[in-house]
């Protein structure tokens, strides 16, 4: 091996980044973990985690390492995807005895999502060097815990791109979270049967590239 | 006399006060069942921590959250030059924070919040 090739090698390794960690944030039942799935399937056919109506299904973050997603025209990015558990500022287990769980499953099921929501707070602290912030098309943007995310998210100058979800929905109105957040990129989706999913992935890699 | 009390801190007094501080101040209080209203809010980072201590302070039938309402941040462009700006001119906006159970949102939109409270 020549000096210039060892040389070569040294530096790359000493200035090699590692791979972008794509954080997929939102509130409770935004469908986070439905489009980590759906990128998972569509680009390394693997499952992140399990979906449910009930809030706070996903209570731990989780992370899926080196996905490669290809766009229209041959450009490519590759990503880890992680995926969050659902930021509040509050959490009553008697939320969950509305779905059939009994009590003390429900108060165990409340402080493992406390637990969660405090490591989704870290991992945008540390871990984090872009997000797909997910919103329920069908809802109010304007509820706080968007307006503060966003802002904790600008604040660390991360790059975010806003999934409007659920379009598959009848009272869907993206046009609102466009007006609500008209300084970021906002992409209408649903996740669940994959409705412009594709621009999605588009953006992923303009945006995250 | 019941009643709710609401406590109002001003945009000087928050400045006094270092993070931690203020991050203490607002939930001692609101565990209390107080209303905190601060004129200046709080920073990204503030909220970032307030929703941290805030979960690792709810406990099962005494303490489910806190609700918390404050007006979106002003409207940036979404220009080149926006994008390189973002976070350099945060704004903190008047917030207010209460107990999760007592405090509801009504209506909000870029210049009002509606909300309702009740006794404890």
């Amino acid at each position: 091996m020549g000096i210039s090739q060892t040389l070569s090698r040294i530096l790359s390794t000493l200035f090699q980044s590692r791979t972008a960690r794509i954080g997929i944030y939102g509130p409770p039942n935004a469908g986070k973990t439905t489009l980590a799935n759906r990128i998972a399937h569509d680009w390394s056919g693997s499952v992140i985690g399990t979906t449910s109506e009930v809030p706070h299904e996903t209570r731990r973050a989780a992370r899926t390492g080196n996905i490669t997603i290809t766009g229209s025209n041959g450009r490519s990015i590759t990503i880890d995807i992680v995926d969050t558990p659902g930021v509040t500022t509050r959490v009553d287990y008697k939320e969950f005895l509305e779905y059939g769980i009994e009590r003390e499953e429900a108060i165990i099921r409340a402080r493992e999502a406390t637990e969660g929501v405090a490591e989704a707070m870290h991992w945008l602290r540390e871990d984090i060097d872009g997000v797909i912030y997910m919103i329920d098309a069908t809802l109010d943007p304007f509820a706080q815990v968007n307006i503060m995310m966003i802002g904790i998210i600008e604040s660390r100058k991360l790059p975010v791109i806003i999934a409007a979800n659920k379009i598959d929905l009848p009272d869907a109105a993206p046009q609102r979270i466009r007006n609500a957040f008209p300084q970021h990129p906002v992409v209408p989706v649903s996740c669940l049967d994959g409705t412009q999913i594709e621009n999605l992935y588009e953006e992923m890699i303009r945006y995250f590239r | 006399m019941q009643g709710v009390r609401i406590d109002l801190i001003s945009e000087e007094r928050l400045a006094q006060m270092p993070s931690m501080e203020k991050i203490r101040l607002i939930l001692d209080n609101v565990r209390e069942g107080t209303i905190v209203i601060l004129e200046s809010g709080l920073s990204p980072d503030e909220q970032s921590t307030l929703i941290e201590m805030t979960m690792q302070e709810i406990f099962p039938d005494q303490f489910s959250g806190i609700e918390i309402e404050t007006y979106p941040s002003k409207q940036r462009g979404s220009g080149v030059l926006s994008r390189l700006m973002r976070g350099e001119n945060e704004t903190r906006r008047l917030t207010v924070i209460g107990p999760a159970n007592q405090l509801k949102m009504i209506r909000k939109d870029r210049g009002l919040i509606s909300a309702w409270v009740s006794g404890r």
